[in-house]
């Protein structure tokens, strides 16, 4: 279990999470990254910058 | 066999990649985060083949030209990262081997955008060359909103808005199609439904299964040759004439068709990652 760095909630990393993996907060929404593994550690995922996507 | 995977953010479809090279068959996977990488010009990464997955346009293109710099082999390579990357060299590209497509027009001034626009016929689509996810597309339904438009792209946009890319507006019903091309085959495609002129999914629009006819796997093969082959999506229109090719995508996103058309596309890509060898 990991902190959400925005509500502060628990939130379950998947075993086989990888550094830079996005995911979402279950309680309140925010978009997260993975930074680290171990230990786990959240951040907010970076806002989407105007060269992204296909 | 050691893979070179080029990335920053993990989406769903870079897991799935490595769900599949994780699978048994010798392959070790380098994590390459262009968010930390260091390029010297001279060395680089111990991989065999780097598959790029970057979410960045820009880092993708120069990831590739300086690893490709260094005689590793990518997927895409630097040369499909740069036509596709940019709609002008892309319908270039197309246009020089024939693939049809939408009549397009490239001015350079508000004046000849506009003089260009009025050759193609309102309502017309005004787009940047580089760029995705359907930004900053606009329908341009008349002169008045096209001299508005060029107005505020040329005082409030920088240079690249200033090199004004116009494509035919091309009814199509409320849907088009998004074909994968993977090598020589076509492998899967999916019709991309809304009710909004913008259809893709990454705005909202729903993916089903669209059959891959001989007429959609010859055009969507065509133009995967036109901008150097490889790994790519390639986004089409369905008009009474046939078939037009609007974009070819080369770091393509498929979360939404692998359901839709049972058709395991990860598992294909690297299926023809490995084909190449070391």
């Amino acid at each position: 279990m990991v902190e959400c760095p925005v509500c502060g909630a628990e939130v379950d990393l998947a075993a086989d999470a990888v550094v830079g993996e996005l995911m979402e907060c279950p309680d309140c929404g925010t978009e997260l990254e993975v930074l680290e593994v171990d230990p786990p550690t959240l951040g907010e995922a970076p806002e989407t910058e105007e060269d992204w996507g296909q | 066999m050691r893979v070179g995977f080029l990335h920053s953010l993990i989406r769903k479809e870079e897991k799935l990649l490595l769900a599949e090279l994780a699978k048994p068959g010798g392959v070790e996977v380098v994590m390459l985060d262009d968010r930390k990488m260091i390029f010297d010009l001279k060395s680089g990464p111990d991989v065999d083949v780097v598959l790029e997955r970057c979410i960045n346009h820009s880092r993708a293109l120069h990831g590739l030209r300086l690893l490709e710099s260094l005689g590793i082999r990518c997927v895409n390579s630097y040369r499909v990262a740069d036509v596709c990357g940019d709609k002008l060299l892309t319908s270039l590209a197309l246009e020089e081997i024939g693939v049809a497509q939408p009549e397009v027009r490239v001015a350079f001034t508000e004046a000849s955008a506009l003089e260009a626009l009025d050759d193609v016929g309102y309502p017309a689509v005004l787009k940047p060359a580089v760029g995705s996810w359907g930004r900053l597309l606009s329908k341009v339904n008349d002169r008045d909103a096209a001299e508005s438009i060029l107005e505020h792209k040329t005082i409030l946009g920088s240079y690249h808005h200033s090199i004004f890319y116009i494509q035919q507006y091309v009814e199509k019903h409320g849907r088009d199609i998004r074909s994968f091309v993977v090598g020589d085959e076509c492998i899967a495609a999916i019709y991309r439904d809304s009710a909004h002129w913008i259809t893709n999914t990454a705005r909202g629009a729903q993916a089903s299964n669209c059959p891959v006819t001989e007429e959609l796997a010859a055009i969507s093969l065509a133009a995967a040759r036109a901008v150097g082959g490889g790994i790519l999506a390639v986004d089409l229109f369905e008009t009474p004439d046939g078939l037009l090719v609007n974009e070819v995508n080369y770091t393509m996103e498929f979360r939404n068709s692998i359901d839709t058309t049972g058709v395991n596309i990860p598992g294909r890509m690297v299926e023809h990652l490995l084909g190449l060898g070391p």
